[in-house]
Parts: C-alpha cells; structure tokens; sequence
C-alpha cells in the first residue's frame, strides 16, 4: 500500500468534480424546499438530465447543448410534479417517490441505444500560465467551466435568497403559505417556479455525470446520488454555504474511497462502495440529533399542500 | 373558472374507481409510447395483458408466474401500506428483502446437508429477523434521534446490495460451484426448499402466506384497537397523541412489521423460485411494491388485487420482450406511469370539482 502516491492537489481538484452534479442537485432541491415543497424525486430528475445531456451532446458533439437541453427535460418533468402536487394536489411524497420511478425507466428506455458509447469532451477554461500554479493551478485553475457555474450557483442562490425581494417572498411562501396568500403572492405559482428552477438544476447535475464525470451512459448511473443530495439538503439545514460544505465534504470522501482503491488498500471493495450510504446515514443522524438548529431549520410549510379557499 | 372543494369524507365509489381509470390512462400512453417505439399498441397491451392469461401455448407457463410474482409484491406492499396509512415513509422494502433472504439462507445453509424438518423452519424464522432487523435500524434512528426514515431505509438498499455481494462471492459461496459466485442451490436440498405446493399453480409458501397476511391486516385494520391506532396516527397525530396512542410504538411496530413481510418474502423467493443467494438476486420488488400499495389504495384487499395486476405486467413485460422486442426499461416506465395517473385521480377521490365562482353567502 502505498498512500504518499495520492497527491492532496489532484485529490482536491478532483472532489471539485466529484462533489458537482450533488452539489447541483442539492442547491436546487434546497431552493425548492425553501418554498416549502418537498421534492422526493430528485434521483429521477438528475437520471433524466444525464440521459437527455448525453444523448444531445453526443449527437450534435457539443456538450454545452447538452447541458442546456438537460436543465429543460428536468424542468419539464419536475413540472410533471407540480402538476401533480400543486394543481391536483397528489401527496407529495408519493408523488416524488413516482417520478423517481418515472425517471429511471424513461431514462432506461431513451438511453438505450446509446450504451457504451463516449461522450464528446467538454473543454476546460484555458487560464494560460496561472493553471502551471503550484497547488492552486489545479485546485483554481483547472477546472471544466460547470465547476465554476456550479460555485457562481451557490453565491447567487445565497444572495437571492437572503437579500433579495424574491428570496423573501420565496421564503414567506415556504414558512407559512396562508400568510403569504393573505398578502396577495401567488403561492402556488411562485412553488412551480421554484419546483422548475430545481428540476433544471438537478438535470445539470445528471448532465455532469454523463457527460464530464464517467462520460458516458450507462442504466441506473446515478446510483442514488439524487437520494443523496436531498440528505445533503437536511445536513445543510437548508443554507447554500453549507450545501457547498455539504457536498464538497460528501465529493472529497467518494475521492478518498476511489484513490484508497486505487491504492491497493486491502479492504473489501463492497465496503468502501457502501461507504457513501453509510457516511450519509451516520451525518443524517449526527445532524437530527444535535443540540443545534440543524433539524428546525426546515422551512414550517415543508410538505404541506396549500389549497386556497375562496 | 374550476375550482377544487375539498370533500368531508373522501368519496368511496370514486376511491375505488380510480385505479380502473388510472390503469385505462396508463394503457392509452402506454399504447402512444409502444406506437413511438415502432409497435403495434394494440398488439402490445394485448400482448402484456391478456397473452400471458389465456394464450396457449405462453399461457400454461406464465399463469402460475403470475402468483410466483405476485406473492411477493403483495407480501411486501402490505407491510409499506400499514406504515404509509399512519404517516411512516419505508421505502427501503427492497434492502429488507434483500437482507431476510441472506439471512434466512445463511441459517439455513449453516445446517447444510441435515435433512431435519426443522430447517425451513429456521429459515423462515430468520428470514423475517432479517428483514425485521434491516427495517429496525431506520425505526430506531427515528424514535431516538429524529432521523428522516425516507432517506435512511433507502440509503440501507444501496448498502444492503454490496453486502448481497459480498456474500454471494465470499460466506455463502457455494463450495462445490467451481468458482462461480452464488450459493448453494437450496431448491435441489429439500429440507431447505420451498417447493411448488399445488402443481400448476405457482402457490408456494410465500404465496399461501401472503393470502393470510391479507386477511389478517384487513381484520387488524377495520376490527382491532392496533389497526384503529395506526389509523390515527397518520390522519390525525395531535389527536392520536391526546388519545394516548404512543407515537415510537407506532413507528417501531410499523417499519418493524414492514421489515418483516419484506424479509419473509426475499426468504421464500430465494427458497423457491430464485434458488440461491446470487449478486442479481435483488429484482426490484421492494420498489414495485410500493406502486402496488399505493394501486390498492393502501387496502388490503386492494393490494391483493393491484399485486395480481402488477405480476401481470411483469409477465406480459417478459413477453412483450420476447415477441416484439419492447426494451425492458419500456415495462418500468409503464409501471411508474400508473402510479403517477393514479395519484392524479386521486384528486377526484378528495375534492369535488365545481365550475364557475362562488357566492359570498352570509
């Protein structure tokens, strides 16, 4: 075994690339959850993304159309839920719990013809002399431009959402939807549109699975990931900093078990591959326990339908 | 101008039309998908839904696939109904299924060659502890420490397929199999195989269990103190908690419960039709289940009825593949449209639907 061959450069760079389609998915499941619906089909919106970006990547060999058509297939169908929960007012739980399953065959049946094929390569953002830096030339420097999309996502969500007029009607409407009402928003818009923007967000995330991170397309390729942004969304108590920390943290450990692999660590290979889930539940857990805010943080309306009576 | 008025009591006759009509949707876009693929629809839904049945000569194969199928489903989707009716989200079915069917195989196997009646037995036993036990962990973390039971029961199905793995390459390999990863087959071990009870009909164990199951459950859920509990905490939890219904009882009994049918389901198909603990052994029933409750209504009786239907999709999905080609995927999809058209209709069952606005009455 030999550790000193993990370079703490490489290793930080390539969580940068580990930690974006959750980080994605994360962000945008937090905004939906801040208008105060919970979005279970995460999983089935990224696997959405990931099929639709690689079949339109590969196609037309540029992958920024992919990514582009990715974010309006997982808006569409996350559209499909708000349908269902705001307009005909299904459970929510349920509701998302089906669009996984939706998600995953649809995505099985599309991608079908594509399996095994390779991805056109997205090019990185040339910085000149500054990527030869030593230690930040791969950590700042080195990046596809998602990565930084995905960084810029995180300020602006922030920003929007703490000093903006949006960001507090958004957020009245997640707290309490019969005040928000009384007030004269228009609760059940303002969720879908909140309900879309996480959907795209989520089928970026996918996006980057299929066309940076493996790149290529395999059934079920998501593997929970979408499971697991929405557990970073709770470990985060519903921040966009701490989904960042949330994600990069969750990024660096998958890193840290591929390399530990590739280091020929003699431990079973199932292990270290249900490291993840494991590492998930135990944070799940750590978090709800805490004498912190962590667990009443959600938002008050977070799940409950809102119908308005006239 | 629509308007949706929520209704007192939701309406029976349209509670229980609605998964009629959801299916009728699902077959109409599922017919416009087939037509997209290059099918034939109509060959199609006639292929998946009434070849399997009465079609000679598939049929003398498929139809006693269909309890084959649908003993599982119902077995498991009946534990997912008693927790979903009071409010509690199990939606790791399939890691319990997974893990009743190790450790009910590894109990037995433990005993390998005895031809002791007592074997089955044992298996049985162990095979709901199993399940019991993998659905305790989120049942736990819930009642102490608040955890969300969604994401962990669902976290321990992606853990509880690598320990499928490991097992079947390394405890419960098969000694004699060459290298091969897999267990023993215990259908050719007869203390330890669950054998087709009636010939022709695919009623095993598992399947005569699951009829009992639901006549138990409807008994519970309509005649008995725990069933009117498990009720109440789901509609109404400050009144259940004033009635002095104890809320962590509630929980450990329903993720316990549902832990348990799941177990003994991944038990009995491991012992009978499957045969062996394999690395693919995890067929997605745990999920499908959940479709199938939520089909039923959440009621017994109904979910005997939506696990027959589901098994049929199952079945005419294997043959729609074999005859006309229709991808696998094609099936999943079809499957999660029903659920989603259902959940649709189901607005109709809790509100009344009135046209034009309303009158200010005084």
């Amino acid at each position: 075994m030999d550790l000193s061959a993990i370079d703490p450069a490489l290793l930080v760079a390539a969580l940068m690339v580990s930690a974006t389609p959750i980080l994605l998915a994360a962000l945008g499941e937090m905004v939906v959850e801040r208008a105060g619906v919970l979005n279970l089909g995460v999983e089935g919106m990224m696997i959405i993304g990931a099929v639709t970006g690689f079949i339109v990547g590969f196609n037309t060999e540029v992958p920024a159309l992919g990514f582009v058509a990715a974010a309006f297939a997982s808006a569409l169908l996350a559209l499909a839920f708000g349908l269902l929960t705001q307009v005909l007012l299904s459970n929510q739980v349920a509701t998302g719990l089906g669009l996984t399953l939706v998600g995953l065959g649809l995505s099985a049946l599309l991608g079908k013809p594509y399996e095994g094929m390779k991805a056109p390569t997205l090019s990185q953002i040339d910085f000149g002399p500054l990527s030869d830096l030593p230690f930040l030339g791969p950590v700042l420097f080195g990046h596809d431009p998602v990565v930084y999309l995905s960084l810029l996502l995180v300020l602006v969500v922030w920003y929007v959402i703490k000093h903006t007029r949006v960001g507090l009607i958004l957020r009245a409407v997640g707290e309490n939807h019969d005040a928000a009402h009384a007030l004269g928003y228009k609760v059940v818009r303002i969720r879908l549109a909140a309900i879309a923007f996480g959907g795209s967000l989520a089928g970026l995330g996918g996006a980057y699975l299929s066309l940076v991170r493996l790149p290529q397309w395999t059934e079920g390729m998501t593997a929970g990931a979408g499971w697991i942004a929405l557990a970073i969304v709770v470990f985060a108590s519903w921040r966009a900093g701490r989904v960042l920390i949330g994600a990069y943290l969750f990024g660096g450990l998958t890193v840290l078990q591929l390399n530990l692999q590739a280091a020929g660590v003699t431990i079973g290979v199932q292990y270290l591959s249900m490291a993840p889930y494991l590492i998930t539940i135990l944070v799940l857990v750590l978090i709800t326990s805490g004498k912190g805010r962590g667990s009443h943080a959600a938002p008050a309306s977070l799940g409950r339908a809102f119908q308005q009576s006239r | 101008m629509v308007r949706l008025e929520k209704r007192l009591n939701p309406n029976r006759t349209v509670a229980m039309l609605t998964p009629l009509l959801a299916v009728l949707l699902t077959m109409l876009a599922g017919g416009i998908m087939f037509a997209l693929l290059g099918n034939d629809p109509f060959e199609a839904i006639r292929v998946i839904f009434w070849d399997p049945l009465f079609a000679e000569p598939f049929a003398s194969y498929s139809r006693p696939q269909l309890l084959v199928k649908a003993g599982p489903l119902i077995l498991i989707a009946i534990g997912l109904s008693i927790g979903f009716r009071a409010g509690i989200w199990n939606i790791g079915a399939e890691g319990q299924y997974i893990m009743g069917a190790i450790c009910g195989a590894a109990a037995g196997l433990a005993f390998y060659p005895s031809e002791s009646p007592l074997i089955f037995p044992l298996m049985v036993l162990f095979g709901g502890l199993g399940g019991w036990a993998w659905a305790m962990i989120p049942a736990v973390l819930k009642v102490r420490f608040g955890t969300n039971e969604i994401l962990v029961s669902l976290m321990l199905v992606y853990v509880a397929e690598n320990i499928l793995a490991m097992v079947s390459t390394g405890v419960l390999r098969n000694p004699e199999g060459m290298g091969f990863p897999g267990s023993r087959n215990l259908g050719h071990w007869d203390a330890a195989s669950n054998p087709e009870l009636i010939e022709g009909t695919g009623m095993h164990w598992g399947v005569a269990l699951s009829l009992v199951v639901v006549i138990a459950t409807y008994v519970m859920m309509t005649r008995h103190i725990r069933g009117f509990h498990v009720r109440l905490a789901g509609e109404a939890p400050r009144a259940a908690r004033f009635a002095g219904v104890n809320p962590t009882r509630i929980v450990i009994f329903c993720l316990g419960l549902a832990g348990a049918l799941a177990g003994l389901a991944g038990l009995f198909e491991v012992s009978g039709p499957a045969g062996q603990i394999t690395i693919d052994f995890a067929s997605g029933y745990g999920f499908t289940a959940i479709i199938v409750a939520f089909l039923g209504r959440l009621h017994p009786v109904g979910i005997l009825l939506a696990g027959l239907l589901m098994a049929l999709t199952y079945i005419g999905g294997e043959l729609a593949q074999l005859l006309l080609g229709v991808p696998a995927a094609a099936i999943q999809l079809f499957q999660g449209m029903l659920l989603f058209f259902l959940l649709a209709m189901d607005v109709f069952t809790n509100y009344r639907v009135r046209f034009g606005t309303t009158k200010v009455t005084a």
